[in-house]
């Protein structure tokens, strides 16, 4: 059942991050990537972490994407035009393409062939309460950081956001 | 296998009853805004017009679905689609009421019982503004497309303080389940106040479900926050260029976000099914009692006809409640029952608060609609958040 649901939104996910990128009407790439994201959340779930998963799903596909959309749609943009490509990106795209698979391929085989292979179900730290115990024990001072960080980010829009007015 | 069976049944059961509510609202709205504006409402189509929803049904089905050459087609017939399935998914996770045993096969009286299950009716209901939102754009209408833009800049902003004021009873109760959020508020202080989250006793509620409620408006989009429908400025907003079905989705999950929204706030504040006051001072007898009072009326009227077919109609309802007031004092039947009834009478009772409101109230300016979520509404939730953090930690 588990390889079932994994195959099925493996390729939801490969087809609509390509789809990402091919689609030339920015509303249609950023609807695609929310796909990419759903189906990120439904590997989580399969993989025992359901609090991630919907904190994915929260987060990004309801939160961050609809920003995304909405500045889009505020800003009307429409699709992009094809313009004519310089040869020089078609003589190298392909080989560049495969050169970068295969020394991703080679890093990922040295770094991780004698591990253990994942297998459904059997991870079980997934929870509200497993998250959050180890949030707010092991990795306290990262996630004040980056709260601090986030605090700041939105101190600095304000900042830029008022200059823009005056 | 047996699980399986049982779930199908269960699907087919809610999936049965939801549609109909959905319809049925429709039908109490009009007559409520109705009453409150000295008029009678609905009336032709069947007694007191009860057969309204299934006239406009079969209207919506066989109306010609007109798509106007300007659209972005694709989008256009995905976005009702899209609405639709985010309001009624999330039916899927609330639980109505306690177990039922039959045939020596005990279920809970809901589809499915997730421990992260409120995180679930958030995550839909912020994918829901994707509907709205993509109908708006795609529709290349401006009415549209600012209405699109004002109901996702609403959604956005309102989520904030829904989501902090969801927080706090989370707390209280220390689970994300929402059968054991429900089960933390069982039994009574004092011995007649109940231990619902919004009289909880570390801890008190009520400005949580204050917030939420409010919050709730703005999520489903209803008066006074209808800002992307607004009709004397926007036509008819985001749906302006949608006909037939695909305009019926939009009002079907507008009806069925109320209904999950006010579950909602029924299990996390009011107790869910547990009653108002305990059974010992006859909170069972509740139910049995407005139905046999309800046929009385009934059997009063039909033996005193206004019109002729009253004769015959009203007795036959009067019968009815009886036989359900029958059933509900049934023995083996009031602990699956009177949960059942305590769950839809306020839930219901929330609903008519929707309705009742939209009969009432006008309609926010958009700058102060926004202003209002986060200037005022924002920092209430985050300090009654943290307020009451600090009270249940002092607690434990």
């Amino acid at each position: 059942m588990s390889i079932f649901f994994f195959l099925l939104f493996a390729t939801i996910a490969v087809v609509a991050g390509v789809s990402v990128i091919l689609q030339r009407h920015p509303i249609a790439s950023a609807l695609s990537l929310v796909g990419v994201m759903g189906s990120l959340a439904v590997f989580y779930l399969i993989l025992g972490a359901e609090f991630i998963a919907l904190a994915q799903m929260i987060v990004y596909a309801g939160a961050i994407m609809v920003l995304f959309i909405f500045v889009i749609m505020l800003l009307n943009a429409g699709a992009e035009e094809r313009r004519g490509r310089s040869w020089m990106a078609q003589l190298l795209g392909v080989p560049l393409l495969i050169a970068f698979f295969a020394i991703v391929g080679y890093a990922l085989v040295g770094r991780f062939s004698g591990g253990e292979p994942v297998s459904f179900g059997s991870f079980t730290g997934g929870t509200a309460e497993a998250v959050g115990y180890a949030l707010f024990t092991d990795y306290l001072l990262p996630f004040e950081v980056t709260s601090v960080l986030i605090l700041v980010a939105i101190v600095g829009a304000i900042v830029l956001a008022r200059k823009e007015m005056d | 296998m047996v699980f399986l069976i049982i779930t199908l049944i269960k699907l087919a059961i809610i999936a049965f009853v939801l549609l109909t509510t959905l319809a049925y609202l429709q039908w109490v709205e009009r007559k409520v805004i109705a009453h409150v504006q000295v008029r009678v409402g609905p009336y032709r189509v069947g007694p007191h017009g009860l057969l309204q929803p299934l006239a406009d049904v079969v209207k919506l089905i066989t109306k010609e679905g007109v798509m106007p050459p300007h659209v972005n087609r694709f989008f256009y017939l995905l976005a009702p689609f899209l609405a639709v399935l985010m309001a009624l998914i999330p039916i899927s996770v609330i639980p109505f009421g306690t177990s039922i045993t039959l045939f020596g096969y005990t279920t809970n009286m809901e589809l499915a019982d997730l421990n992260v299950g409120i995180l679930v009716i958030l995550s839909l209901s912020a994918l829901g503004v994707y509907g709205i939102a993509l109908a708006g754009w795609s529709s290349n209408n401006k009415y549209a497309l600012l209405g699109g833009l004002r109901s996702s800049a609403q959604m956005i902003s309102y989520e904030l303080p829904m989501s902090l004021a969801i927080a706090s009873p989370l707390l209280v109760a220390g689970t994300l389940s929402l059968r054991k959020i429900v089960d933390t508020q069982a039994g009574y202080n004092l011995g007649i106040i109940p231990k619902w989250a919004i009289f909880a006793m570390p801890a008190p509620q009520i400005f949580s479900f204050i917030i939420f409620m409010i919050a709730a408006f703005a999520e489903t989009n209803r008066i006074p926050f209808d800002l992307p429908e607004a009709e004397n400025e926007l036509v008819a907003g985001f749906h302006v260029e949608y006909s037939s079905m695909s305009f019926a989705a939009f009002f079907m999950a507008e009806y069925a976000n109320m209904v999950t929204v006010c579950s909602v706030a029924t299990l996390l504040f009011l107790g869910g099914w547990h009653p108002l006051w305990p059974a010992a001072y006859g909170s069972n007898f509740v139910a049995p009692l407005i139905l046999i009072v309800a046929a009385g009326l009934c059997i009063y009227h039909g033996l005193n006809p206004a019109r002729p077919l009253d004769r015959y109609t009203l007795p036959a309802f009067g019968v009815i409640f009886l036989g359900l007031a029958g059933l509900m004092l049934f023995p083996p039947a009031v602990p699956v029952l009177t949960p059942l009834f305590w769950f839809l009478a306020k839930t219901l009772f929330l609903l008519f608060l929707f309705v009742w409101i939209r009969a009432t109230l006008p309609r926010f300016r958009y700058d102060q609609l926004m202003g209002f979520a986060w200037k005022f509404l924002f920092p209430v939730a985050l300090a009654n958040l943290l307020l009451t953090g600090f009270l249940v930690a002092l607690v434990d």
